[in-house]
């Protein structure tokens, strides 16, 4: 047996005898028959899932449209407070004080600023629908994270390559376009992927403006039943999605180290 | 009658960086076809002396002429300018998010607007003179050092410039990969390029300079054709500078 696969196997069953002892632990633990009735009960998580999962495609739709307008405006943002020389110094504090303020302020607080209030001014061309206001409350508030992280990667490329493009002739914009984002963004990607997934999670806050999403639908089952497992399987909705993309992240972040070794010794 | 008919002329340049003062009245000029080499310790303001001739660092007096045209007046179009100007860095500074022949192709496309296939096609052939034709679709980071720099020196020489500008570019490498980058320069001389390269290697300068340049603390203290910079330095503080530097064995 080679020791590769002597340590999957010693690995194997450890956790196995580990979580067989924590099960048992919990399971004579008091109380636990109240928890697995109200949180764990296997008939009303039948029940509530399938309702919950069709509700959270609407908080897929949410993430998948704002994520989009995110990685944009966010860049934007980011190329804005990059701009040298003391013309650009009203540009850049209007990028700074964005950031500051939505960084700031609680995502729930926007959400509900917009959602209630924007469509109660009427304003002709203005949409009234919840959907689009909360679109718009999760893209001002996680731009200016998105900001954040972008800036840190253009900060992060060598002043050295702005050098060497502007001396073959590239304009400003030319340099930071065709060398200094596209680097910026190649290292950015994992911190990116870390800003998508908390974007998913915050869906959930739009449940205040009575849009029926996973958990404004959990919320009514639980009303209904008294049971609260339609949480537990939200939870699991939410799990579902998640937990890959951070399993893809990490691998994205292996992957990029692996490479940066061995152009190191290439 | 002035600055005509000189590729490059410097007149009483200044720099400083902050208190630093770094280049203290720079007076230079070089014909078309010629090959200038600058000597001095680091820090002498080599470096920036470059850099300032390709505006990538302002300068706070005098003036700077590149074919007859001043360079260093208000409302120049530095991005022609830079056009006319090839500069190759100690580091390379290739851009490692693209293949050789991306790196090479980039300038001509975005800046002389070619297409991409007349950009690619000269820019095979001229990584083909300089024995890069198999790694046009290699990433920078996969290239030995000596490779690198003789890419960085194509990417330059793709703008088809009137003048290059070498800091030093054999410094960040392998002793046994200098040669290589060395003999590209030497083609280039024979070529007829008008370079001004600054450089640590007092053999190569001797062998390829119609001129050297010994700059001290940013002043030029002496110069003169290299048999008699090497062999009869006047200067004490030239004398001392190449007495050091073979007694380093680099000469």
């Amino acid at each position: 047996m080679s020791s590769d696969a002597r340590s999957v196997a010693i690995a194997v069953v450890s956790t196995i005898v580990f979580i067989a002892l924590v099960a048992v632990l919990v399971v004579n633990s008091p109380g636990w028959d109240e928890v697995r009735q109200f949180f764990f009960n296997g008939e009303r998580f039948r029940e509530s899932f399938p309702k919950v999962a069709e509700a959270f495609l609407v908080n897929v739709k949410l993430f998948c449209l704002a994520e989009v307008l995110i990685l944009v405006f966010g860049l934007l943002l980011a190329v804005l407070r990059s701009l040298p020389g003391p013309a650009f110094f009203p540009i850049r504090l209007l990028a700074i004080v964005y950031t500051d303020v939505f960084r700031g302020v609680p995502t729930i607080l926007v959400i509900a600023m917009l959602g209630f209030g924007a469509p109660v001014l009427g304003i002709s061309g203005v949409p009234t629908s919840t959907f689009f206001w909360a679109v718009i409350a999760l893209v001002l508030v996680y731009s200016a994270y998105v900001a954040e992280v972008y800036r840190a990667g253009i900060q992060s490329v060598h002043p050295s390559q702005e050098a060497a493009a502007r001396s073959l002739g590239l304009s400003r914009a030319q340099t930071l376009r065709f060398v200094i984002v596209p680097q910026a963004v190649r290292r950015v990607i994992p911190p990116l992927l870390n800003d998508f997934i908390g974007l998913q999670k915050d869906t959930a806050l739009v449940a205040i403006l009575g849009t029926v999403e996973a958990f404004r639908q959990a919320q009514i089952d639980t009303a209904a039943s008294f049971n609260y497992t339609a949480y537990t399987a939200t939870a699991v909705v939410f799990i579902l999605v998640t937990i890959p993309l951070a399993r893809f992240t990490d691998w994205l972040i292996e992957r990029d180290r692996r490479k940066q070794l061995a152009g190191r010794t290439a | 009658m002035n600055e005509n008919g000189w590729a490059l002329s410097l007149e009483d340049v200044h720099k400083r960086f902050g208190r630093n003062e770094v280049l203290r009245g720079i007076d230079l000029r070089l014909a078309e076809h010629e090959v200038v080499c600058l000597i001095g310790a680091s820090g002498s303001g080599k470096s920036t002396l470059l850099r300032c001739v390709n505006l990538l660092e302002p300068i706070e007096r005098g003036r700077i002429a590149v074919l007859g045209e001043e360079i260093t007046a208000r409302g120049v179009d530095v991005n022609r300018i830079r056009r006319e100007i090839g500069i190759v860095f100690q580091a390379f500074n290739l851009f490692p998010h693209m293949s050789v022949l991306g790196n090479v192709t980039l300038g001509p496309r975005k800046v002389l607007g070619l297409s991409k296939e007349e950009a690619g096609e000269a820019g095979e052939e001229l990584l083909a003179r300089f024995g890069l034709a198999d790694k046009r679709n290699e990433f920078p980071d996969r290239l030995s050092g000596g490779q690198q720099q003789r890419v960085a020196i194509v990417r330059a020489l793709a703008m088809q410039p009137r003048l290059m500008l070498l800091d030093e570019v054999t410094s960040a490498l392998d002793p046994e990969l200098v040669a290589e980058v060395l003999s590209v320069i030497r083609e280039l001389a024979r070529e007829g390029m008008t370079m001004l390269i600054a450089t640590h290697e007092m053999g190569f300068a001797r062998d390829i300079a119609d001129r050297v340049c010994f700059l001290d603390a940013g002043v030029i203290l002496e110069e003169g054709p290299p048999a008699e910079m090497f062999s009869a330095p006047k200067n004490p503080r030239t004398q001392q500078f190449l007495q050091r530097i073979v007694a380093a064995g680099r000469m």
